[in-house]
């Protein structure tokens, strides 16, 4: 186990390389001379230049790449047009934990409610809850982020007063986004722990653990859940991908100060070491995520082949 | 040759169970009367579809409910009618007085649980042990049914075992917790041919040691004649035949049961020809024929086999037959008729 975990580690070195490749080119690939827009729109050849020389673009590619390696791996990922800190700084200072947090607790909403959901329907197959708990799940799949959004606010901040319109700070003002972001994840948790459910209740070690006397709960807790949890935790990883992702629109809705919106504000005001900074960042969360992912897949199916 | 009650450790009355589809009603046990004595052996023979396996899942009412249901019948265990149990009852039952085995080690025993703790759990609800102790026992299980190695092997998964190996677990969990009657479904159907004799052979020495009954579906007659003491034959979900193990194979009375026995290809006489078969197929479970079902197949039905289904009477040997050859019947009917397909 511990040799797998060494290894899986090791594979996400080539990863980590295309990522930060990927990132890199990034800058040279969008139209325009990067040089040019960071300078700003009044700035003369000569400053420009100065402005060249500065970010190493008149160097030869390959070395600019490996320049920002050397720098990002001792933290260092530039520094901001807009605010002139350093990347890092305006990254980890709040931001990064404001969507890790968010991202996080939703997470957790939609594997909790998920969950249940799909249990619920799976040992009521056909029933009026199985039916309407999968009408309901359609139903928040389908919804788009920045509508939900703005349901909720209407709903439980206008309405009912019961929690903050916009901004950050104590627990109540993470719930409306929390749900926001989970909704989508536990629709889609919950259709999959309903089919997998489904798919393994029938299997013949089941008969084989009701035929030992085991009772009801036990069959489908111990049983059942545990063989079926497998491909949900797969979901469960991607969706928390995908939450960094609709944390973009849910911060912007929410006034959120996330990365989120660092994203969206440091594209309009065209600071690129900004943008490659914070993709960079989810990037590399996203495939530390999967990692862990796969390790949990590992310790809840053992026939994982461990080489 | 009748058991009494007192003999007996299970008696199955009239047991009906149906499935219950989009395509309509099917009969899968229709009417069947059997009984096992303390200690001995009954052989549930039939091709698939039979209905023996759904006889076995039903006295144990492990069915998928609703879609199959026991519609009627009896189940009498140690004197009580297990139909009548409430869920609780039967889940003190189920896998400490009646255990089961099945026919596909592979996939019966659960990927994500090693083997100690698929054994250890049995014990642990019915024997009340706590963990440790229920491991410990869980190991001489293992130990007994000749695992080598078995605190090893108790730690191991499934998968890391072979096919062989799986059924000596399932064997192992089956009898952890002493069972009056052990159900063995085609427990060697899906094993290659050395380990079957070995399982077999396994089975039948803890069955001795320990004073178990059993009670074994198989579609091999060499099963039967091995392992039984009774033998009850299946056809389209009656039984058929119901006698002791030898008079089955000496002098056989049902027409599918003499048809089965001809059909068993044997390493003494020359081979000259096609093997015997019977003739037909088995009938579509949703349109079974009116009378016998095995009518259309027989080669010796008459106008009433076609008509009125037998029931299933004594013999003046004692054995028991659902045909119309052994009634009184039989002499005043007129030729053979014949109604293949």
């Amino acid at each position: 186990m511990f040799l797998y975990i060494v290894r899986r580690i090791f594979q996400t070195i080539p990863v980590m390389i295309g990522v930060t490749l990927a990132v890199f080119l990034m800058m040279h690939l969008i139209p325009g001379d990067a040089a040019k827009i960071m300078a700003g729109e009044n700035a003369n050849p000569e400053q420009i230049e100065q402005m060249r020389e500065n970010l190493g673009l008149n160097e030869p590619l390959y070395q600019q790449y490996f320049s920002f390696i050397g720098n990002a791996v001792q933290g260092d990922l530039g520094n901001s047009i807009r605010t002139s800190r350093a990347v890092t700084s305006e990254i980890f200072d709040s931001r990064f934990w404001i969507t890790v947090q968010l991202a996080l607790v939703g997470t957790v909403l939609a594997v909790i409610f998920g969950l249940l959901a799909g249990i619920i329907s799976a040992t009521r197959k056909y029933s009026f809850a199985d039916v309407s708990l999968m009408v309901i799940a359609l139903f928040g799949l389908s919804m788009p982020n920045f509508w939900l959004g703005i349901m909720l606010i209407y709903l439980f901040s206008v309405n009912l007063g019961w929690f903050p319109v916009a901004g950050w700070g104590t627990w109540e003002h993470m719930i409306l986004p929390a749900i926001t972001l989970g909704t989508a994840g536990a629709a889609i948790i919950a259709r999959m722990t309903r089919s997998s459910m489904l798919e393994v209740m029938d299997q013949d070690y089941i008969r084989t653990a009701y035929a030992k006397g085991v009772s009801d709960k036990l069959v489908i807790y111990k049983h059942g859940l545990r063989n079926a949890l497998i491909p949900v935790v797969t979901v469960v990883g991607l969706q928390f991908g995908t939450l960094l992702g609709g944390a973009v629109i849910t911060e912007t809705v929410f006034a959120v100060n996330g990365l989120g919106r660092l994203v969206i504000d440091s594209i309009r005001a065209h600071d690129f070491p900004m943008v490659q900074g914070t993709i960079l960042v989810c990037a590399v969360l996203f495939v530390v995520v999967n990692t862990m992912v796969d390790i949990s897949y590992r310790l809840l199916n053992k026939r994982i082949d461990l080489n | 040759m009748s058991l009494t009650k007192e003999e007996s450790i299970l008696e199955v009355r009239n047991l009906r169970t149906s499935f219950f589809t989009d395509e309509g009603e099917v009969k899968a046990v229709d009417g069947v009367d059997f009984s096992i004595e303390k200690g001995k052996t009954l052989g549930i023979v039939g091709e698939s579809g039979s209905g023996k396996s759904i006889t076995s899942l039903s006295i144990l009412r492990l069915l998928q409910e609703p879609v199959g249901r026991i519609k009627e019948g009896e189940v009498i265990f140690k004197g009580e009618d297990l139909l009548k149990k409430s869920k609780k009852q039967m889940m003190a039952i189920r896998g400490n007085n009646i255990s089961m085995i099945f026919q596909e080690p592979m996939t019966s025993l659960n990927p994500t649980l090693t083997c100690g703790e698929q054994i250890a759990e049995s014990i642990r609800i019915h024997q009340k042990l706590n963990k440790k102790k229920a491991w410990e026992k869980s190991v001489e299980m293992l130990k007994l049914v000749g695992i080598p190695s078995p605190e090893k092997r108790a730690k191991q998964y499934p998968f890391e075992l072979s096919g062989g190996m799986r059924q000596r677990v399932m064997i192992a969990i089956s009898l952890a917790c002493n069972p009056e009657l052990l159900i063995a479904d085609e427990p060697t159907t899906a094993l290659d041919v050395t380990i079957q004799a070995q399982i077999l052979e396994l089975i039948k020495k803890l069955q001795e040691d320990m004073g178990t009954s059993l009670m074994i579906i198989t579609h091999d007659l060499g099963v039967v004649a091995e392992m039984c003491d009774k033998v009850a034959v299946m056809y389209c979900g009656k039984v058929v035949e119901y006698a002791d193990v030898k008079t089955v194979f000496t002098d056989p009375k049902h027409p599918y049961t003499i048809g089965l026995l001809n059909s068993v290809p044997k390493h003494d006489e020359d081979v000259e020809g096609d093997l015997a078969i019977i003739t037909g197929s088995v009938p579509s479970p949703f349109n079974l024929p009116s009378g016998c079902s095995f009518a259309p197949r027989c080669p010796s039905a008459k106008e009433i086999c076609h008509a009125t289904l037998p029931e299933l009477a004594e013999t003046s040997d004692g054995d028991k037959v659902r045909c119309w050859i052994y009634t009184d019947q039989w002499e005043k009917e007129g030729e053979a008729v014949s109604r293949h397909e």
